[in-house]
């Protein structure tokens, strides 16, 4: 198993040195001191999270972890180079598909696979928008191994959270151990909602100069409602719901009180099929009547673009290293974990012998719902995925478990290992940039390797170090 | 700012204001009814119902109105659309809902006024219990106005909470000396007497101008003067009189497309208050007068809704 702060049993990585030796110096008391401290302070800022299937409006707070983890520099230029990489890749397939889908013809990608997908779009095709970037915002999984390298778990090309924890965790850690910042060269994150609010500005509709950006955010009571207000707070803009907004003329306009004022760029946190009832579910209330015409109009950017879902999705995900190699000539500096693709016949086989050794996943799936992690399942529950598979074998995709790395965490005894993932965030306007950092997710239960918040998850700060 | 804000805004403030006088409007029964007959005490407890337009809600939830029930279904009852309780919560809401358009204390005294709601007790809140909780409404109501006022940038935020504030004060106020019209005296031959007297002292009570009161007057409290005081005159903060100069001065401050509704009729209702004449008012009967008032600041606050807030 890779523990990202010990090599060999006993020995230190050389960039966790200075924080070893903190540690070992810290009182018991002192630790639990300000863990409590850091508690009490996401309490009474309120940064939580709304609960589903919970009693309605209950909030949690993601459990905050004190020990960072560190990467240091020359791993995270590959890291860099890598995302950025792969992001790239995605927004030249996503314009592929939508128009002259040169990759379907070049029979890289099965075409049905593509073009039957539920997230595909068929308004956008033909679309032209800004810079032809669709995916503005991107979430990038990133997982290390026992071998010690880092592979890609997941693309998030949707709206993906986290980023706000990313900023409230570093304000934390300065707060409250000011000292090892004195020891460490710590890359800054703070400039992300400045990055954020540039890349929006860059997908106004051409010729706006000054755009009226603002965040869509489906209300408080969803889940990364905190987020949504706070990104929206940082950028200086609106927070909207979508009864603030209308449509006429096909421009899309809000309302406020001093009239109606004219909106050039939506960050919207709200999914394709609740974005227009005039388009997409007509059940939907959360949504803008008529938004999807002003979008094909080119009348306001939105981020990220309508149809971005069908290039995030976990079967889609298999495709990337190819879309890499077809777009861009290079090879792809980040790997790819190996997936089983349940809707081939060979694949499903293969996996269906082997499920107690394997994690299955739903391919729409998210926040740690709806996989089986065969290792630590039961027998009942290996069983009764086998009918699901069986039964709809295209829903699910299967990998190796991977043995995360684990990175010292407090837990209730003390210090431990526990297992940890990595979500940096990939901008992209004109050029793709992100912040040296990203969201580092810890699975706070022994063993366990679901790190998602909605499933006990905590987070920790993440420092780059040169 | 979205109108949806502004209106998040407007009603966090309008709640908190209602929370308190609600408070003050039971305050002034409770010290009345303490010294009323068998006879009038009935009506006496009706008086806070009728002018909240609660009478209805009331019998759903009880038989028999005494100080204990009203206070009851006044105070804490959740199910009670204008209840201290729902009044706090609502507030609490808006703000929940607002907290990156407010500031951080502004949002911290309401939510900690919300948590420490939950330490009042429905079924002990009577005699000194309930005095103490309307106390502390009171002052929770004070400190949120304050910190707003201390705290909040002089931009749409502030000026939509201006005018919830005192649209709201504006009715209240409106409201509790309406009460003394619903307040019955035993006989006739108490009008002017000890019982009268004390109906009118509580009442001056109530709105925190009994001491204003001797010092502008020097005088008895004769009824006239009270109505002169919390109708006409500009210095007393909970008049007419000063409620519509702070709505003319937030509504100065806004602009809005067809907002001209809405500012002329604030300027005909400040102009009328003015320049009246308590003795003409008298004349043509104080509750007929209020009434219309209270008319006419509804109206007001339903443009101010049309030309800012958002459709109604």
């Amino acid at each position: 198993m890779y523990d990202e702060m010990y090599g060999k049993p006993g020995e230190i990585r050389g960039h966790y040195a200075a924080l070893e030796r903190w540690l070992s110096t810290m009182p018991p008391d002192v630790v639990e001191e300000k863990r409590r401290e850091a508690d009490l302070l996401f309490h009474r800022v309120g940064i939580t999270f709304a609960v589903y299937g919970d009693e309605a409006g209950s909030e949690r707070l993601i459990p905050f972890d004190a020990i960072p983890r560190i990467i240091p520099v020359d791993e995270w230029d590959v890291l860099e180079r890598g995302v950025k990489q792969r992001v790239t890749a995605l927004n030249r397939f996503l314009h592929d598909i939508y128009h002259g889908q040169d990759i379907l013809r070049a029979g890289v990608i099965p075409a049905e696979h593509v073009l039957t997908h539920e997230a595909y779009q068929v308004a956008m095709v033909g679309v032209n928008v800004p810079n032809d970037v669709y995916c503005h915002i991107a979430g990038i999984d990133i997982v290390r191994n026992d071998d010690g390298e880092y592979y890609v778990l997941e693309d998030n090309l949707r709206t993906p959270s986290g980023v706000s924890y990313m900023l409230e965790n570093r304000r934390m850690m300065m707060r409250l151990f000011p000292e090892l910042f004195e020891q460490y060269n710590v890359r800054p994150v703070e400039h992300y909602p400045q990055l954020l609010l540039e890349a929006l500005r860059n997908n106004a509709p051409q010729g706006v100069r000054e755009p009226t950006v603002v965040v869509l955010t489906p209300g408080q009571y969803n889940s990364a409602y905190f987020e949504h207000a706070f990104l929206a707070q940082q950028m200086g803009v609106e927070l909207v719901e979508a009864a603030d907004l209308f449509v006429r003329d096909a421009q899309i306009y809000m309302h406020t009180t001093s009239g109606h004022q004219r909106v050039d760029v939506i960050y919207r946190r709200l999914d394709d099929p609740f974005l227009d009832p005039l388009a997409f579910r007509p059940d939907s209330v959360l949504g803008v009547p008529g938004l999807l015409a002003a979008y094909r109009a080119g009348n306001v950017g939105i981020a990220n673009a309508i149809g971005t879902g069908v290039a995030d999705d976990k079967s889609t995900y298999p495709y990337v290293p190819e879309m890499i190699r077809f777009y861009l000539g290079e090879e792809p500096i980040l790997r790819n974990v190996p997936t089983w693709q349940l809707r081939k016949p060979e694949d499903l086989a293969y996996a269906l012998e082997r499920l107690p050794e394997l994690v299955v996943k739903e391919v729409q799936g998210s926040g740690g719902y709806g996989m089986l992690i065969g290792p630590t399942a039961s027998r009942e529950q290996i069983e009764e995925f086998r009918q699901r598979i069986q039964s709809h074998p295209a829903n699910y995709i299967a990998q190796p478990t991977l043995s995360l790395s684990t990175c010292p965490t407090f837990v209730q005894n003390g210090v431990a290992p526990r297992h940890v993932d990595l979500r940096p965030f990939v901008l992209c306007g004109r050029e793709c940039k992100l912040v040296p950092g990203g969201l580092t997710r810890v699975a706070l239960n022994e063993g366990s390797l679901v790190v998602n918040s909605s499933q006990g998850g905590g987070t920790k700060d993440t420092w780059v170090t040169a | 700012m979205l109108s949806r804000v502004g209106d998040l805004i407007y009603w966090m403030s309008r709640f908190m204001e209602r929370a308190e006088n609600m408070a003050r409007i039971l305050g002034v029964t409770s010290n009345v009814v303490l010294c009323s007959t068998p006879e009038t005490q009935q009506q006496n407890l009706l008086a806070p119902l009728t002018i909240t337009a609660s009478t209805r809600g009331f019998f759903e939830r009880h038989e028999v109105v005494s100080l204990q029930t009203l206070i009851d279904y006044m105070a804490l009852d959740e199910t009670n659309p204008s209840s201290i309780y729902t009044c706090i919560r609502l507030a609490r809401d808006n703000a929940h809902a607002v907290r990156w358009q407010i500031t951080s204390e502004m949002w911290e005294t309401l939510n900690a006024t919300w948590i420490e709601l939950a330490s009042f007790k429905r079924e002990n809140l009577e005699g000194p219990d309930a005095t103490r909780f309307f106390d502390w409404v009171k002052e929770r109501s004070h400190l949120f106005r304050g910190v707003t006022y201390g705290t909040i940038m002089r931009g749409e935020a502030f000026n939509f909470s201006r005018l919830g504030t005192f649209i709201e004060r504006a009715d209240d106020t409106a409201r509790i000396l309406d009460v003394k019209y619903h307040i019955l005296l035993p006989r006739v031959e108490d009008v002017g007497g000890a019982l009268d007297y004390y109906q009118w002292a509580a009442l001056l009570r109530s709105v925190s101008s009994f001491e204003t009161y001797r010092i502008i007057y020097r005088d008895q409290i004769r009824p006239i003067n009270v109505a002169e005081l919390l109708i006409l005159d500009r210095r007393m903060p909970r008049s007419l009189a000063a409620c519509l100069e702070q709505i003319m001065q937030a509504l100065d401050r806004v602009r809005g497309q067809n907002d001209q509704p809405a500012k002329r009729l604030a300027a005909e209702l400040q102009a009328r208050l003015v320049h009246g004449d308590i003795e003409e008012i008298f004349g043509g009967g104080l509750h007929e007068y209020l009434t219309d008032f209270l008319e006419d600041i509804n109206e007001l606050g339903l443009r101010i809704q049309r030309a800012y807030l958002g459709a109604l």
